[in-house]
């Protein structure tokens, strides 16, 4: 990795740098960017014909985990239609909506990343989900765990011991190797282990405690601890009828903190049933123009079969009640929970067909900056299926043959068709690598400056910004080439994972935590945290504890 | 020296709460384990293993490479076992498997496979121990016997522990036992369902008829009277939050994996009224792991073959049991687990006559029968590891003791490495 590499007469796009399309040569020495490479014996990219961009950083994917793991168990047919071969040295696997981890990784590679965020990790089973990404070669990768639902914060919030709550929060991030604090539908995962259905974020739930508070508090953990990315939010009444009233009632109640809200989409609907569904895209872009403070992901769907999987576990019950596909659903001890429900999304549902269009009316009213791509893989269909997404985005024609296909009724209810923005490159360059690296906090990703990561992307240059997309023909990790004319050369590093130190050990517990420990779980405090072995290559951000 | 909060490597309760004292490079004594758990750990140095040939004592560099030649030449190798050992191993063997093309099973085929081949139909609605332990005021133990198969799962999980929302422990609990006969565990309990040998399928069919407002015309079914079946019925919904534990009394009698698909049918039923749960009883401490390997690395839990260079899943084709039967394949690997004195006899037989490489810590009978056998050191005492407890909590297992010989993850590492490089 020490080797010295030049890229040469590439199309550079480095928008975190204002760099829009030049000229440019980029420098790699020991998987960084650097000023200037001299050496006669440096590697030589020749980039003539192609658009030179950071890599593609993936802001929200399940991909690694208990979740996964209880749909792959729950789904052979899935995986039995997608079966991918040995390859001299690349391993085996099966997709299709669930793929298996190596498979996983070679695909996103195939796209041009090189950083994927695992989004709902119940810290319990942090170790499971670290097994997996293990066996996702290459990438660096990162995860989210999952607190909105934590008994022992709201133990210690209904107790008023904030700050006791706020360590508390700070350790388990840290002791589950976590990137970031996940929110999944705030008391209402809890709720429902009593069957109970509770949708909302000021009223009591039957634990006692105010969503809202669990949050705020949260969003204070971020803020004195300096975390890179704040609360990473799926709010309450996910994929209802009038969830948009959800999503304005969020965005209201943390106007004033950093806040990512996932899978937007789904909290965009109106109507007040099935048959009313409409799109509500306009009134939630609207209130959130407001709120530069507040980023989202998309959660596109595509109209695939997939299989729908999420910590908002009566939500899950619902669907299957709805679809009447089979259930899966693990309730986890003190921390969360999760459900699983097989889904097909179609052209001819009217409901599928407003979906699709509220993801697109979503992004293409918030811009690139504000709103990333993502599919919720797999909720809203598989990863891989992006090619798709982006050729929606920056082309009408694309997507008026899309709405030509609809049920004629949708047009009623969508806006999609009255849009006439189109994505250019450089739009979706932010959208894919610097602006979620941004959100993410990420300081080494998703730009090309001095000191970043080496993690490039090289497209073949094309008349249209889709087809330049999905031809990637380099991609570089930490300046080693792993992609190479389309194809993967390289499969074996084994990628970091990157984590926050928060510097909160386990002195920074009081005595009564240790207590709920001893007397709630099912294993010893002592065995609780993830250990070293699960971290054989890592990068670790230290976050301040600036209230010590 | 006294190591605390070790993790027992038995059974899949996987207990992390033992207290071992070490002396003189040896386990001196053992607290908190139950009786199983303490004898495998105070005899962890009876009965070990010793590289061999044909039976004869050779070094452990002659056994491996042995091992290489038959693996190395193999058209279609049975690599089976895993569960008793760690997810690091697992990872060897998959990608072994997957290099010699061979097919890979893993003891659930003999155990809790029809479990998963129910999960396929319907899902599964289940939950982790400590929830349990934190809110479960019902618990159905179906075809299960905890008291003689997982010794501490009533005190340390289910029945007796004080939780969350569940202050009375055992008092605030009804524990119902159906079975075929009263067993150690249905003594303890508050109801027990007798149900004839074979009919659990019927039974839990009735009871799903009975929950959605069936009459029954019969007055028995199953060998239960129907007024029992009602009363159970009753208990089941006045829960307020259930769990059906599925033991081999449903995954391996008459019916299998239909019978743990109208278990897992009746419980989803039952969410439609209060919340339920199905937690299957996994018996090997790792085989929840051996499955969860298997998962991500290939999409399949048990029976997986390799020959066309992909993963292709079919039990009944490729679990061992069955490739032993038809005679497909051409030698047998076997990681830490003992087939020779579990599999029905014709597939013995047929083991017994192909070249067999047993990896193991212990001489097992299919140590002992072996043509090659390979020692290793034990996971969870003298390797560390990660192994996942069977509600799918992992959890990492320590090294207590220096042993002489490589780990599983070792040996099938340099197995691997020596193909590769031939």
């Amino acid at each position: 990795m020490s080797e010295a590499l030049i890229i040469k007469n590439g199309l550079v796009y480095d928008p975190l740098n204002e760099v829009r399309g030049e000229k440019k040569e980029i420098y790699v020495r020991d998987g960084k960017i650097v000023e200037k490479v001299e050496e006669p014996g440096a590697t030589v990219i020749d980039a003539s014909g192609m658009i030179v961009a950071p890599a593609n950083i993936e802001i929200h994917s399940h991909i690694a985990g208990p979740k996964l793991n209880a749909a792959r168990l729950m789904r052979p047919e899935d995986h039995a239609k997608d079966p991918v071969r040995r390859k001299e040295k690349l391993r085996s696997g099966s997709g299709f909506s669930i793929p298996t981890t190596f498979t996983t990784a070679y695909r996103y590679l195939l796209l041009g990343y090189s950083t994927l965020m695992e989004p709902a990790v119940p810290p319990l089973k942090a170790r499971h989900a670290l097994d997996e990404l293990e066996d996702m070669p290459v990438v660096d990768k990162g995860m989210y765990i999952l607190m909105g639902n934590n008994n022992i914060i709201f133990h210690l919030i209904k107790r008023g011991d904030r700050k006791a709550a706020k360590y508390f929060a700070g350790w388990l991030l840290k002791a589950s190797a976590g990137y970031a604090i996940k929110v999944v539908n705030p008391g209402g995962t809890d709720s429902w282990k009593w069957g109970k259905v509770f949708n909302s974020l000021s009223e009591e739930t039957p634990w006692g405690i105010k969503p809202v508070e669990v949050v705020n508090l949260l969003n204070e953990v971020v803020e004195e601890f300096s975390l890179p990315h704040p609360v990473h939010l799926h709010t309450y009444n996910l994929g209802i009828p009038g969830s948009y009233k959800a999503a304005l009632d969020t965005i209201e109640a943390f106007k004033d903190s950093k806040l990512h809200l996932t899978h937007l989409q789904y909290f965009c609907y109106g109507g007040d049933s099935w048959a009313t569904f409409r799109s509500e895209s306009l009134k939630v872009a609207e209130k959130l123009s407001n709120y530069g403070n507040i980023t989202a992901d998309m959660g596109q769907i595509i109209f695939e079969d997939t299989t729908t999987m999420t910590a908002d576990t009566p939500w899950e019950y619902k669907l299957h009640k709805l679809s009447g596909n089979r259930w899966s659903s693990a309730d986890v001890e003190m921390e969360t929970g999760s459900g699983i429900v097989p889904y097909r999304y179609k052209m001819s549902n009217l409901v599928n067909a407003v979906q699709w269009a509220v993801g697109l009316e979503l992004a293409l009213l918030l811009g690139p900056w504000r709103m990333f791509m993502t599919t919720d893989n797999p909720n809203g269909g598989p990863f891989y299926f992006y090619p798709q997404v982006i050729r929606w985005l920056t082309s009408v024609d694309a997507r008026n043959e899309i709405i030509k296909k609809l049920p004629s009724r949708a047009r009623k209810r969508i806006h999609l068709h009255k849009m006439d923005r189109e994505f250019s490159l450089e739009e979706m360059i932010i959208m894919l690598s610097a602006g979620p690296a941004k959100a993410l906090g990420l300081k080494n990703k998703g730009h090309l400056g001095v000191g970043a990561d080496a993690d490039i992307v090289l497209y073949a240059k094309k008349d249209d910004v889709a087809d330049t997309l999905s031809s990637v023909r380099y991609l570089l990790k930490e300046g080693k080439v792993v992609v190479r004319d389309g194809k993967i050369v390289e499969a074996d590093s084994i990628g970091r994972i990157i984590r926050v130190d928060t510097g909160l050990d386990d002195s920074a517990l009081s005595s009564e935590i240790m207590d709920l420990f001893d007397r709630f779980y099912s294993i010893s405090f002592s065995n609780y945290k993830v250990e070293n072995a699960y971290l054989k290559r890592e990068e670790v951000i230290s976050c301040g504890v600036s209230n010590r | 020296m006294r190591i605390e909060n070790v993790v027992c490597p038995f059974c899949g309760c996987l207990c992390d709460d033992i207290a071992v004292e070490i002396e003189n490079g040896k386990i001196k004594s053992v607290a908190k384990a139950c009786g199983i758990g303490r004898s495998l750990f105070m005899k962890h140095d009876e009965d070990l293993s010793f590289p061999s040939i044909g039976g004869r004592r050779v070094s452990l560099e002659d056994a491996i490479e042995k091992a290489v030649d038959i693996l190395g030449r193999s058209k279609h190798a049975l690599i089976y076992g895993l569960s008793s050992t760690s997810i690091e191993a697992h990872r060897k063997a998959l990608e072994l498997a997957e290099l010699i093309g061979a097919s890979i099973d893993q003891t659930s085929s003999i155990c809790h496979g029809p479990t998963a081949l129910a999960v396929h139909q319907t899902g599964i609605p289940t939950c982790t121990l400590g929830e349990i332990k934190n809110r479960a005021d019902v618990l159905v133990f179906w075809g299960s016997n905890p008291l003689e198969s997982h010794q501490r799962h009533y005190e340390r999980y289910s029945l007796f522990p004080k939780g969350m929302f569940t202050p009375e422990g055992r008092k605030g609990r009804k524990l119902v036992v159906v079975d075929v006969r009263q067993t150690p565990s249905a003594k303890m309990a508050d109801m027990f369902i007798k149900v004839n040998p074979g009919e659990d399928y019927e039974v839990l069919n009735a009871l799903r008829y009975m929950l959605k407002g069936g009459e029954l015309a019969a007055s028995e079914i199953g060998g239960v009277r129907v007024e029992d079946l009602r009363k159970l019925l009753d208990v089941m919904l006045s829960a307020k939050y259930g769990v059906v534990f599925i033991g081999m009394g449903l995954t391996m009698t008459r019916g299998k994996y239909h019978n743990v698909e109208a278990a897992i049918s009746l419980v989803v039923e039952l969410n439609a009224h209060t919340r339920w749960s199905v937690v299957a009883m996994r018996g090997h401490y790792n085989v929840k792991g051996a499955a969860s390997s298997l998962l991500w690395q290939t999409g399949y839990p048990f029976g997986i073959n390799f020959s066309l260079g992909y993963p292709r899943y079919s039990p009944g084709e490729y679990t061992a049991v069955d490739l032993l039967r038809r005679k497909e394949v051409d030698c047998v690997l076997v990681i830490a687990s003992d087939p020779v004195a579990n599999f029905p006899r014709d597939a013995v037989k047929v083991m017994l006559e192909l070249p067999l490489i047993a990896i193991d810590p212990k001489l097992s009978l299919t140590a002992v029968s072996a043509d090659v056998v390979i020692p290793t050191a034990q996971v969870g005492i003298y390797v560390e590891g990660t192994a996942y407890r069977m509600d799918g909590v992992p959890l990492r297992v320590k090294k207590l003791l220096d042993s002489s010989y490589p780990s599983d993850e070792e040996v099938l590492g340099e197995i691997l490495k020596r193909i590769k490089g031939a």
